[in-house]
C-alpha cells in the first residue's frame, strides 16, 4: 500500500535562535504513511542521540512490521488495530534502546526524548505519543489538540489545582512527566482517529507551541493552507520572530482526496492479487 | 527556596522555609506554623508546595484566610502575596520565580513517581478539607498512587452504549474498540474514539449540508470532539443511545 500520492507531507526542523544545536529529530515516510517527531533533552549532544534513536528505531520496526502483520485487523485485548499495536511496541522498543544506551555510555547519561508518531492507513490515523510534543488536527474550520501533554502543568490543571490561565502564568512549562529513555518501562498513549480528505495534521515540538499560541497556529495554517510547505515555514518563522528560544520542529500532513477510501477490505484484497 | 514571613502589626515574628510538601498553619501547637491567637482556627490552613510552586488552602477555618485582601479557599501563591489570618500577616517570598525569568527553559524530566506523589499529596489534602478531617493525616507514602492525569489508558473502565429505540432497542454495546463508527453512511455518521482521558464523540458526515451534527442531551455537538460523560444521551440518524462509563 503506497500512500505517497494520497498524503502531502512537509517536514521542517529548525535550531531556533537561542540554542547552540538542534536536539529535535523528525522523519517522514510518505510511502508507508508514517511521520515521527522527537524532542531530545539532556547532556552535551546527548539529546540529539536520544531523539535520533527515537525516530530511526520506530521507523525501521514499523516498516518491517507493516509487511508482516495482517493489515487493519482488530486486536481483541486492546480494541486497537494491528497497526496501533505495532506502533506502540516500536515505541516501547525505542525506549529500551535509549535507556540502555544512556546506561552504558557515560556521555549519554540522563538523556531522554519525547516522541509523537502518526501512522496513516485505511482512512484511519494511529497517533501515539510520550511527553509534551503535540499533534493538532485542522478539519475544515476547526483546530484541536489531539494529544494531551505528559507535563506537570497539564497534571496540575487536570487535578484542578490551577486554572489553565494560572498554570500558564506560573508553572514552568519545561517539566515533562513522561519521556523515552529515563526508565526501563514507558507508558505510551495511543489513539485512533478517522481521517477525512482535506484534514491537516500538525506534529510539533514545544519550540512551536511555547512561542506561538494555538489560535495563531490555526490562523497561520488557514492563511497558507493552499501551500503546505509555505504554511510550515510560516509557523517556524513565527516561532523565531517571537524569540525562537527552543528548537522548532513542524511536520504537516494533508490527507488528499482518495485517502479515506484507499484501504477498504475489498480493495486490499484486490491489491493483493495485483 | 520560597518562604513565608510571619508578622503582626508590622513586626516580624518569624520566617518559615517552604521545604516540606505540606505545611500547616493553625492555633494548635502541633502546626508547622503555630499562631496562638483566638482568631485562628485549630487547623486553619495548609500550604502545599510542589517544586517551586506553592498553594494555599483554607481548611474550613471559622474566620477564613485572605490573600491580598480577598477571601480564598484555594489560591496559587505568587511572589509578594500577603496572606492574612486573623490579625497576622504572612508574606510569600519566592525569589527564584522572579529571578530566572529569562533563563533558558531547558526541558527537564521529572520521574513520573515523584510527580504523581506530589499530586496525590495535594489530592489527599483536598479530601481532608472536604471531610474537615485533621489535615496532618494520610502521609503521602500511604496515599494511593494517583493515576497519571490523562494517562492510565489501561486502567480506564470500558464505556458502554445502550440503544434506546429502533429495531435493536435494548442492545448494549461495550466500547472495546479504540474507534467505533456509528450511524448510516450517507445519512449521518459519527465516531467514538477512545483516548486516555475518556471517550470522545466526533461528527464525520451527514446528508444535506454535511453539518447536521449528532446531539448529546438534545444539544448538537458541533464540529469539535465532544467528551462523553456518564449517562449522556446521544441521538444520531434517528437512533437514541445512552452512554455509560461506570463498570
Amino acid at each position: 500500500m503506497n500512500l505517497s500520492d494520497k498524503l502531502e507531507i512537509v517536514n521542517i526542523s529548525d535550531t531556533g535562535k537561542r540554542r547552540p544545536h538542534n536536539e529535535d529529530s523528525t522523519l517522514s515516510d510518505a510511502e508507508n504513511g508514517l511521520v515521527v517527531l522527537a524532542d531530545g533533552m539532556g547532556g552535551y549532544k546527548a539529546g540529539e542521540v536520544a531523539s535520533a534513536i527515537a525516530v530511526t528505531d520506530p521507523h525501521e520496526l514499523i516498516c518491517s512490521g507493516l509487511r508482516k502483520i495482517k493489515r487493519a485487523q482488530l486486536d481483541k485485548v486492546t480494541g486497537l488495530h494491528s497497526e496501533s499495536v505495532l506502533v506502540k511496541e516500536a515505541i516501547i522498543q525505542a525506549n529500551s534502546n535509549i535507556y540502555n544506551t544512556a546506561q552504558e555510555d557515560p556521555e549519554c547519561q540522563g538523556m531522554g526524548t519525547t516522541i509523537v508518531v502518526a501512522l496513516f492507513y485505511s482512512g484511519i490515523v494511529t497517533i501515539a505519543h510520550v511527553g509534551d510534543s503535540r499533534l493538532y488536527r485542522k478539519r475544515a474550520n476547526n483546530f484541536e489538540q489531539i494529544t494531551v501533554d505528559h507535563s506537570l502543568i497539564q497534571e496540575l490543571i487536570a487535578r484542578g489545582l490551577y486554572t489553565p490561565e494560572e498554570a500558564h502564568a506560573k508553572t514552568p512549562k519545561n517539566l515533562v512527566t513522561r519521556a523515552l529513555g529515563i526508565d526501563a518501562n514507558v507508558e505510551v498513549d495511543v489513539v485512533e482517529e478517522p481521517v477525512i480528505a482535506g484534514d491537516i495534521l500538525l506534529l510539533c515540538s514545544d519550540g512551536l507551541n511555547d512561542m506561538v499560541d494555538d489560535e495563531e497556529i490555526h490562523l497561520t495554517l488557514s492563511k497558507y493552507s493552499v501551500n503546505l510547505a509555505e504554511a510550515g515555514q510560516a509557523l517556524v518563522d513565527l516561532a523565531n520572530a517571537k524569540g525562537g528560544k527552543d528548537n522548532i520542529s513542524v511536520i504537516l500532513i494533508r490527507a488528499l482526496e482518495g485517502f479515506s477510501d484507499s484501504g477498504g477490505f475489498f480493495k486490499q484484497l484486490i491489491n493483493r492479487f495485483r | 527556596m520560597a518562604k513565608l514571613v510571619l508578622s503582626l502589626n508590622g513586626v516580624v515574628q518569624g520566617e518559615y522555609q517552604l521545604d516540606k510538601e505540606r505545611l500547616s498553619i493553625g492555633r494548635k501547637a502541633d502546626n508547622d506554623i503555630p499562631i496562638d491567637n483566638l482568631a485562628v482556627s485549630g487547623k486553619h490552613a495548609l500550604v502545599i508546595t510542589i517544586l517551586d510552586d506553592s498553594f494555599l488552602e483554607d481548611l474550613g477555618s471559622t474566620n477564613g484566610s485572605y490573600v491580598n485582601g480577598k477571601l480564598i479557599k484555594k489560591h496559587a501563591l505568587k511572589d509578594g502575596d500577603v496572606i492574612a489570618i486573623g490579625k497576622h500577616e504572612m508574606k510569600y517570598v519566592n525569589e527564584l520565580a522572579t529571578a530566572d525569568d529569562d533563563e533558558f527553559e531547558k526541558t527537564m524530566i521529572i520521574k513520573p513517581g515523584s510527580a504523581s506523589a506530589a499530586v496525590a499529596a495535594a489530592q489527599a489534602a483536598e479530601k481532608a478539607v472536604a471531610s474537615a478531617a485533621p489535615a496532618a493525616a494520610s502521609p503521602a507514602s500511604t496515599a494511593p498512587t494517583a493515576p497519571a492525569a490523562g494517562g492510565g489508558g489501561g486502567g480506564m473502565p470500558l464505556g458502554r452504549l445502550t440503544v434506546l429505540n429502533g429495531p435493536i432497542a435494548g442492545k448494549e454495546l461495550v466500547l472495546t474498540k479504540a474507534l467505533i463508527t456509528l450511524g448510516k453512511p450517507g445519512t449521518q455518521v459519527a465516531v467514538i474514539s477512545r483516548r486516555p482521558q475518556g471517550y470522545f464523540l466526533t461528527h464525520i458526515e451527514s446528508d444535506g449540508d454535511g453539518k447536521r451534527y449528532p446531539t448529546v442531551n438534545g444539544e448538537p455537538i458541533g464540529p469539535k470532539a465532544y467528551q462523553l460523560k456518564d449517562s449522556d444521551l446521544i441521538e444520531l440518524a434517528g437512533i437514541k443511545m445512552e452512554f455509560s462509563s461506570s463498570t
